[in-house]
């Protein structure tokens, strides 16, 4: 879709969800334009992974659109399908396949056939393997090829699991506080890799930590019950009064509680 | 590491094929009867109804150890290959039955004077084990479809199964089915123009099994060395990451559930003339339960494994049954807790087990208890 000449990777317009009465997304507007690194932040039940499964196909929108590239619509697609189209997706907690070698993680996640009869026949290419290195370089992993998945730190899976992203090539990719758990020179280090994606890839990191959040310096949305409470850069958000609202105001009230 | 240790498999595999495949056959029908080296008519007999066992044990550990998708109903294609295989062998019989009618005695029993018309093409060899393949082939198609298209996992696909299993036992249990009804069939005669009560017909049959789990492990073997291996390995430890990575991992599982059908159809036909009876007992909840005791026992996740557990366990049973009939399901039941507790690995992961015990006490020579306290990764993975 394009809006007012502008060409969106992904939109999502008027987009609401409910989960047994309780509304996880609510009237939500989002856009985001092609090579964009975006910053999505929001307290915890704000709706920011919710927002994730609909983009990925493993929940269903009540109603709203939700749109890929020119016009294409994931609201019917599933999560391998939308994963097809290249929208590749990190979680939370890193999910590699534990019992494979690192180099086996990867060839899985490669770009290419994905039918079991291309899958019984396949044979890894020598193009692969390089491509394979490459990956393994990037995310700092050369070392570990052979290593088991299960038997890397924390860190390493959750690079793991981003240079598996990075595998699949994908035009966008959703990274889910890929921080989480890391020390702070693995954060920079994650950080660093996440702004050499953007540009080649759109990105979009859920994150906490502010920190964080200030090295990728990018354009920021608040999520706040569903829906976007506030746009703009971290220094904008940071001063937004209903940002500090929900946020500190939050704060204010557990530091009382607390005190009390 | 990998070339040497693929070596010493190849030649152990080879050595074990050449026992079970020539050596255990010859020394049946070339050394005389009551000697020291003589096997018996019906030790071979046993060890052919062990090996289609172990082709069962096979196909639950396809799906349960390198899926994660534990069937509580494998018996069940064990079964319908084994019934398909039946209907063969009781049009064999011709008019040699008790009523000396040209069909089986259960439908004269019954009433029917001619050949039910779907009972007619059985008469046919290559039909029969078409079908014998086919409609097991077409049950696990069907169910695996609805199952995997539903996103059905874990524990709620086991109950489906073990359902599924009981459903088609309580279904040939019926007379009106015209499958001989809880007698099942019995009484063969012939197989091919040989006769089934003859030791050589007795040999060959236990030659084709051999041959036959050869096959198919060295067939899963490839299976698992494939990227398809990887992915149905992956889907076991992660199936989110799969289908976020593009696989339609339903498709993935459909395939393997055929598979493991056609697997345990294979055991099914060649049990049957061994054994020389099939009934819906064979289809019961508690024979596919044992089938994953046998995997549980040899070692999940590996092909080895079920083989060993299959052989392993029956021939325990086949003992006990003899030596104190009451007390075969407890000694099961003591052993699948023992086993699932203190060996995850089952036999085949006892002598790692041994090793690092071994290599604990020696260093140190540490106290006793230091064996069991530090949690083993593996146990996480009986989830």
């Amino acid at each position: 879709m394009s809006m007012g000449g502008q060409q969106f990777i992904l939109m999502l317009e008027g987009v609401n969800k409910t989960f047994d009465g309780f509304k996880a997304i609510s009237d939500l507007n989002f856009y985001m334009d092609e090579g964009e690194l975006r910053v999505i932040i929001g307290p915890n039940g704000a709706g920011k992974s919710t927002m994730m499964d609909l983009i990925t196909g493993r929940t269903q929108p009540d109603s709203g659109k939700i749109e890929f590239g020119a016009d294409t619509d994931l609201t019917r697609m599933n999560e391998y399908q939308i994963n097809r189209l290249g929208i590749g997706r990190k979680f939370q907690t890193p999910s590699v396949y534990i019992y494979h070698s690192v180099f086996e993680n990867l060839l899985l996640s490669l770009k290419g056939p994905r039918s079991v009869f291309s899958s019984l026949f396949h044979r890894t290419t020598p193009a692969q393997r390089d491509r394979i290195g490459e990956v393994l370089h990037t995310v700092g992993l050369t070392e570990r090829s052979d290593w088991k998945a299960g038997s890397l730190s924390h860190g390493q899976k959750q690079w793991l699991e981003i240079g598996m992203l990075i595998a699949q090539d994908p035009k966008l990719l959703l990274v889910d506080e890929p921080a989480a758990g890391m020390s702070d020179e693995e954060t920079r280090k994650t950080g660093e890799l996440l702004v050499s994606l953007a540009g080649r890839h759109s990105v979009i990191v859920i994150e906490h930590d502010m920190t964080f959040v200030r090295q990728l310096a990018r354009k920021v949305t608040v999520l706040h019950q569903g829906t976007v409470l506030c746009e703009g850069t971290v220094d904008q958000v940071q001063n937004n009064e209903r940002v500090i609202e929900v946020y500190l105001g939050r704060k204010k009230k557990e530091k009382e509680k607390g005190e009390r | 590491m990998r070339p040497a240790e693929s070596k010493t498999e190849k030649w152990g595999l080879l050595t074990v094929a050449l026992i079970m495949v020539v050596l255990l056959p010859s020394l049946n029908a070339f050394t005389p009867a009551g000697t020291f080296l003589h096997v018996s008519n019906f030790s071979i007999n046993l060890y052919g109804k062990y090996l289609c066992y172990a082709i069962l044990a096979i196909s639950v550990d396809l799906l349960w150890g390198y899926t994660g998708m534990l069937s509580l109903g494998q018996a069940l294609f064990f079964t319908l290959g084994g019934y398909m295989m039946g209907m063969y062998l009781m049009r064999m019989i011709g008019n040699l039955g008790q009523y000396h009618q040209p069909i089986p005695d259960f439908l004269v029993f019954l009433g029917w004077g001619t050949l039910p018309t779907f009972w007619k093409p059985f008469s046919s060899f290559p039909f029969a084990i078409l079908m014998a393949f086919l409609l097991p082939g077409v049950v696990a198609a069907i169910f695996g479809f609805l199952a995997f298209h539903s996103r059905i996992r874990g524990v709620y696909f086991s109950i489906l199964t073990q359902a599924l299993t009981y459903a088609a036992c309580l279904l040939f249990f019926r007379n009106s089915l015209l499958l001989g009804g809880n007698n099942g069939f019995t009484d063969f005669k012939f197989i091919l123009g040989y006769d089934l009560r003859s030791p050589g017909t007795q040999r060959g049959l236990y030659i084709a099994t051999a041959l036959a789990l050869v096959l198919v492990y060295l067939g899963c073997r490839w299976l698992s060395r494939t990227k398809f291996g990887l992915v149905q390995q992956a889907i076991r430890d992660s199936e989110n990451r799969v289908l976020f990575s593009g696989y339609a991992a339903g498709y993935y599982k459909l395939f393997v559930f055929v598979l493991c059908a056609f697997i345990a159809a294979l055991g099914g036909i060649l049990y049957v003339p061994q054994v020389g009876i099939i009934n819906p007992g064979e289809m019961g909840t508690e024979k596919s339960l044992e089938a994953v005791v046998w995997v549980a026992v040899g070692g999940r996740g590996t092909l080895i494994g079920p083989v060993l557990g299959a052989i392993f366990i029956n021939a325990l049973k086949s003992w006990t049954t003899r030596a104190y009939p009451d007390m075969w399901l407890l000694i099961l039941g003591t052993l699948f807790i023992l086993v699932t507790v203190f060996m995850p690995k089952g036999i085949v992961g006892l002598p790692g087990q041994l090793r690092s015990l071994h290599g604990r006490f020696r260093p140190k020579s540490a106290p006793a208890p230091a064996a069991s306290t530090e949690p083993k990764p593996e146990m996480a993975k009986t989830k």
